[in-house]
């Protein structure tokens, strides 16, 4: 089998956010809520935040989907905690760039994220991947209005 | 069926490094060059519009879309083409009778019955209906091997009931329903029969007389026939009494300032120019599949699922939905192996160049009573051999071990 390929896709700690995510659950009920799910095939997050004078001070996820989009759920919920609600957006933006194949700044530290960069030469799994990252983002930007 | 897999020019490829091994024909079968080269030969030598031209070429047209009529006809042993309306599809086949019939007879208090292993298109339009008009809408239960009892039909029905929808063979659980006996439950109560045989018509030999329905739809694409074209039948004394969907050209008959008039069966539910080549392709399918012979695809494919479930089974950790018994169900296999999801299965048999389905197949409803957010399907079809099965065995095998060391 081509495992080279595969590998590319199911790095290492990928496989061990999905089988340890990081900030599973939900918080309480005066945080942010957004729940999501990808009509074609079935993955789902509910995502809550807490946003405080302009600074994601926790997330949590919870849902059920395949490695590619629970491991970015997890990821996600790490790189942007602690930073300020434009800082989440701009990171938002950087890895739908990171999945279209595009040049993205390198300004931030990824940090695990970077090993989803391989998502991009699997077209039909980029949509699992960027899940979590759209419901940041909407959860994100109605409180920014 | 060596010969018959030759016939399709593209399952001879290679995806990546590997031969192709296409597992997904529920979601849509592929096509043999005698239904390519006859959509080909329509472009190159008779394309024009029909029912119109007093020319040559508008004639020749017309002549091929209205043979396909009948080939059609004849195909589900229909009375008569004016019961054959050319549609998109099964989806739009089954909102045509939504909105032509349902509107017209079902009011508030009403019932419409379903099942739960309905897909979208056979679900979603009888929701908008029961809203639109107050109507219950109402369930099949499902055994526990994914199967509905005649007892649970006549439980179900009752004297309120107005229509009754079902699937003739579940996308997902591969279970072959006993029409003949729900529609002649339904007919018992004063209700309608409508079929969603979208799963059903590439596979099995279907009467529609001797079932005794009053609409059935399928779909052409998969049945060897190009995508955008599908057929509504509906007997005749129901199509007669249904206003059109869509207005405009080709369906009306006079038109005035202030009215007009259609034209007679089937042409009246025909608005705009028809998917001709789509329709004289689905011609062809027709033709290809009666020179083999629905029942010899039927046996060939209740070999393959039978093999394929014993094989699958072999693997631990395996699970199969639907009924047991492989004469029982229609050319599919629906599973979930271990904890590995569908879609992570689903690429690295991809890497293999094994193409089968992932997800919810449509048909969420029946996902939460399986308790399953998602599940993985591989699907057969005449040109699919035992060897196929053998690589998708393989290629699961080699997943189960890729996840257990990844992990």
């Amino acid at each position: 089998m081509s495992t080279n390929n595969l590998d590319q896709l199911y790095r290492s700690v990928i496989m061990d956010h999905y089988k340890k995510p990081r900030n599973k659950g939900s918080l309480d009920e005066n945080s942010v809520t957004i729940d999501m799910n990808n009509p074609t095939c079935g993955d789902r997050i509910h995502l809550t935040l807490k946003l405080n004078d302009g600074i994601v001070e926790d997330a949590k996820f919870d849902g059920e989907g395949c490695s590619i989009s629970m491991s970015s759920a997890s990821m996600m919920t790490e790189v942007i905690k602690g930073r300020k609600l434009e800082e989440a957006l701009e990171l938002a933006d950087i890895f739908s760039k990171m999945m279209l194949g595009e040049e993205y700044t390198d300004k931030y530290d990824l940090g695990d994220v970077e090993a989803l960069q391989g998502v991009s030469k699997f077209p039909a799994r980029i949509k699992c991947a960027t899940l979590a990252w759209k419901a940041m983002e909407k959860g994100v930007q109605n409180e920014s209005k | 069926m060596n010969e018959i897999r030759k016939q399709f020019p593209i399952l001879d490829q290679e995806v990546n490094g590997h031969p192709l091994v296409y597992l997904d024909s529920a979601a849509t079968s592929q096509k043999p060059k005698q239904v390519l080269d006859v959509i080909r030969k329509y472009y190159d030598l008779d394309n024009s519009n029909v029912h119109r031209g007093v020319h040559t070429l508008g004639n020749r047209a017309t002549d091929s879309y209205e043979g396909a009529r009948e080939k059609i006809r004849k195909f589900i042993n229909a009375t008569s083409t004016e019961e054959i309306i050319y549609t998109r599809g099964t989806t739009t086949s089954i909102n045509t009778v939504a909105s032509g019939y349902g509107r017209q007879n079902v009011q508030e208090g009403d019932e419409i019955v379903i099942s739960y292993m309905e897909h979208h298109s056979n679900l979603i339009p009888w929701q908008q209906l029961a809203k639109e008009k107050g109507a219950v809408l109402k369930y099949f239960d499902l055994e526990e091997d994914g199967t509905i009892t005649l007892d649970t039909v006549r439980a179900t029905i009752t004297d309120k009931t107005k229509i009754v929808a079902i699937t003739m063979t579940s996308n997902v659980l591969g279970t072959i329903n006993p029409i003949k006996e729900i529609a002649q439950i339904a007919h018992e109560h004063g209700a309608i029969i409508v079929v969603d045989a979208a799963q059903a018509a590439p596979h099995m030999r279907i009467d529609v007389q001797d079932l005794d329905v009053d609409f059935l739809g399928f779909s052409g694409h998969k049945m060897c026939g190009p995508t955008g074209i599908g057929v509504l039948y509906g007997k005749k004394a129901h199509l007669l009494n249904m206003e059109p969907i869509e207005f405009g050209g080709e369906m009306i008959d006079f038109v005035d300032l202030y009215d007009s008039t259609w034209k007679e069966l089937p042409w009246k539910f025909e608005g705009g120019t028809p998917n001709i080549a789509g329709a004289i392709g689905l011609g062809a399918a027709v033709d290809y599949l009666t020179e083999i012979g629905l029942d010899k695809i039927a046996e060939h494919e209740h070999q393959l699922v039978e093999y394929a479930m014993n094989e699958m089974e072999k693997i631990e950790g395996l699970t199969i939905y639907g009924p047991r018994d492989p004469m029982k169900r229609c050319g599919l296999v629906t599973f979930n192996l271990d904890d590995v999801h569908p879609h992570d299965l689903a690429t690295v048999l991809d890497m293999n160049g094994i193409a089968i389905r992932a997800g919810h197949h449509c048909a969420q409803p029946l996902m939460k009573w399986l308790k399953v957010s998602a599940t993985a399907r591989a699907s057969f079809y005449m040109y699919n051999s035992k060897e196929d099965i053998d690589a998708l065995v393989k290629g699961l095998r080699q997943a189960k071990e890729y996840f257990n060391d990844v992990y």
